[in-house]
């Protein structure tokens, strides 16, 4: 692996592979650690919402089928971006939809309405995923590289 | 190496062991992954079980969930004193005032979290189906506020009520006598419960008091032996047996987790002047309304001395001993009452009360700073019970068991000792660390927001407004009235009945004597008499 790594040079690509894998863990982990908590539910942090949109957060929590779609989705949708991240498939698209994830947490729930600054873990998790966004590697590193490996020599 | 490098170069389009490493270079970390996840959880299972298993404790995490609740017939009561307290108790029987309501939504709509928390708590409340027909207070201000919530209020479905069919009484004898009243909610001064609540057994009608019960010792026979005699269905208003904390508090304690109990330490704090009483004047400093036009002072003195109207003692009339037993019957009376609930301990064989008015020199008998040592000899344990009106840092309501302790209040905490015998080797083992609860509940804490009022805050961290049940915020001052309502329909006992205050008031009339007569009570148990 001598080679520069596409058009970053190698410490740059690290570090780039490093954030993509770091952050695929924490949301495989706590996607996991949900499904393997059976009485975990978002009623509590959708109750806790403060801003703009808190009226549709409380209207979540406090209807059984949408509370239990958005559980659902909120599980299954870390576990998924957790392990997209981690084996480098679909990557891009893995970290647009945790930082919209991540958003809707951010935006549910911002520091600034509490009297904090308005920076918070969500707020750097998601500018982290934006990065991984913009700047990928799973092309390099990670099933997406050998997936386009396959289709160029199919089409070779 | 170099064999592999030169292959990559010759077939840059054929995939070759090097683009299959490459590709699944991090699926490893799955199963480092799968590792880490494993060990914590089996870590953290082990010590729950271990825990659980040592403890007893499989049923205390089950949520109750609410069965669809079914009023009956109508009850129709009548309300005795309808300041803030008797606005609170009709809030809790379903009718807020059209204002506040408004006031409250529009908060709440600006995203007012108090005032949102506020609302859906309302809205948790049931529909118990009672319609208010009688009014009585001696402020006209008060009375007319009172009407209006019970003709044109809101319920807790969020309709308005349009009831006609409320009357005013200028006294509370005749509202006693309006035949088509079920039951009254006496929410007065201190000093009138006494008459009013052997008054209205005796007309038959099912009584909701506030808390103290009495201001004498003798009202205290008086008014026991009136409800005994009576059958009607009694509630003092101590509603913290409703809060769920308590209740886990008291399974911990029967199920002997905290091992013998043979301390208790309560006490109550604050620092404000609502607090300490004072609270004849507005938030601008000017006086409230009230006036000797607007307010019947001869009535409202009733068989106290005869001095002036005085708004200050109108308002504020817990700091005299004429009409209230000051500490004892304001605070001390709900923290015995949780204690007793809890431990079951009944009357203290002896008490000894000290303290003084160390800080507000305005004008009172109430002492600021106040402690009582309650003896139980019979059951091996002392309750001490501090208050301070000058301080209002939160000191706790702790149970000293010889293998944990216990903290009360909004959240219930259990903390094994250190040097307990029984938790010794699950201590040394790591299974249990003494610095974090091995108990905790709710297992998501009640969350006080830094806004709430000084008051307000007290109350929810001593456990006296709120509590979670099925996760939904309730009310607690709302169950306390529900529970009262159901059993004068459904017959069975209220969770705080005649003989749980009598033993209640005992302890509070032994604190309060010890105070002023400066020496130690007891209770002769065979005169059933404080000596």
């Amino acid at each position: 692996m001598s080679e520069v790594k596409g058009n970053y040079t190698k410490p740059q690509f690290y570090i780039l592979l490093l954030l993509r894998l770091i952050i695929g863990y924490h949301f495989l982990f706590e996607g996991v650690n949900k499904l393997f908590n059976p009485s975990w539910s978002a009623v509590g942090f959708l109750l806790q919402s403060n801003w703009i949109f808190s009226d549709l957060f409380i209207l979540i929590a406090n209807s059984p089928t949408l509370l239990a779609i958005s559980d659902f989705l909120n599980i299954w949708g870390q576990i998924l971006i957790g392990l997209a991240l981690i084996i480098g498939l679909v990557s891009r698209y893995a970290a647009i939809g945790g930082a919209v994830l991540l958003l809707l947490y951010y935006v549910a729930y911002p520091p600034f309405i509490e009297g904090y600054t308005f920076v918070d873990r969500n707020l750097l998790e998601f500018l982290g995923l934006i990065i991984v966004m913009l700047f990928q590697t799973s092309y390099i590193i990670g099933v997406d590289g050998l997936l386009g490996k396959v289709r160029s020599e199919k089409n070779g | 190496m170099a064999e592999n490098e030169k292959m990559d170069q010759n077939s840059e389009k054929k995939i070759n062991r090097r683009d299959i490493l490459k590709g699944l270079a991090t699926t490893p970390i799955l199963g480092i992954f799968a590792y880490d996840f494993y060990k914590k959880k089996t870590l953290a299972k082990l010590k729950n079980k271990a825990l659980k298993t040592e403890l007893g404790l499989s049923d205390l995490s089950s949520k109750q969930i609410q069965s669809t609740y079914n009023p009956g017939e109508v009850v129709k009561i009548g309300i005795i004193g309808t300041g803030g307290r008797g606005t609170d108790l009709l809030k809790a029987a379903g009718f807020m005032q059209k204002n506040s309501y408004d006031d409250l939504y529009k908060k709440a709509k600006g995203n007012d979290r108090r005032a949102k928390r506020r609302l859906q708590t309302f809205h948790n409340q049931d529909m118990i189906n009672v319609q208010v027909v009688g009014v009585c207070d001696v402020f006209d201000l008060h009375a007319e506020r009172a009407i209006d919530i019970a003709s044109n209020g809101i319920q807790p479905n969020g309709e308005s009520i349009n009831f006609k069919g409320v009357k005013r009484y200028r006294r509370y004898q005749e509202l006693l006598a309006n035949p088509e009243i079920d039951a009254v909610i006496i929410a007065t001064p201190d000093f009138h419960h006494a008459h009013m609540t052997i008054d209205a057994v005796k007309a038959g009608k099912h009584v909701y008091c506030e808390k103290a019960m009495t201001l004498t010792e003798d009202e205290m026979y008086e008014v026991t032996d009136a409800v005994k005699k009576s059958g009607v269905v009694f509630q003092l208003g101590h509603q913290n047996s409703k809060n769920e904390t308590f209740k886990r508090a008291k399974e911990i304690v029967d199920k002997n987790l905290l091992g013998k109990v043979t301390l208790v330490e309560t006490s109550t704090n604050r620092n404000s002047k609502s607090g300490a009483w004072i609270r004849h004047l507005d938030s601008n400093g000017n006086l409230k309304p009230g006036s000797p036009q607007t307010i019947d002072w001869d009535q409202w003195l009733g068989n106290t001395p005869k001095i002036p109207f005085s708004l200050e003692r109108y308002y504020g009339w817990a700091r005299w001993f004429d009409y209230d037993t000051g500490l004892a019957g304001q605070l001390f009376s709900h923290e015995v009452d949780a204690m007793n609930q809890i431990l079951g301990f009944g009357i203290p064989k002896s008490v000894t009360s000290s303290g003084g008015i160390y800080f507000h020199k305005e004008g009172r008998d109430m002492p600021d700073t106040f402690q009582s040592v309650l003896e139980f000899p019979d059951r091996e344990f002392t309750m001490l019970y501090s208050a301070s009106l000058a301080n209002s840092r939160s000191r706790g309501r702790v149970f000293m068991g010889n293998d944990a302790s216990m903290e009360v209040g909004g959240k219930l905490k259990v903390y094994a000792n250190h040097d307990s015998p029984r938790y010794k080797s699950k201590i040394t083992n790591g299974i249990i660390d003494p610095s974090d609860p091995i108990i905790q509940y709710p297992e998501t804490a009640l969350d006080i927001d830094g806004i709430s009022s000084a008051t307000e805050k007290y109350y929810a961290e001593r456990g006296l407004i709120d509590t979670s049940i099925g996760g939904k915020n309730m009310d607690i001052n709302h169950l306390h009235v529900k529970e009262w309502i159901d059993v004068i329909r459904n017959g069975g006992e209220t969770g705080c009945n005649i003989d749980k205050a009598f033993q209640d008031t005992v302890s509070v009339m032994m604190v309060h004597k010890s105070y002023v007569e400066q020496r130690r009570v007891e209770w002769d148990p065979v005169k059933k008499r404080i000596v």
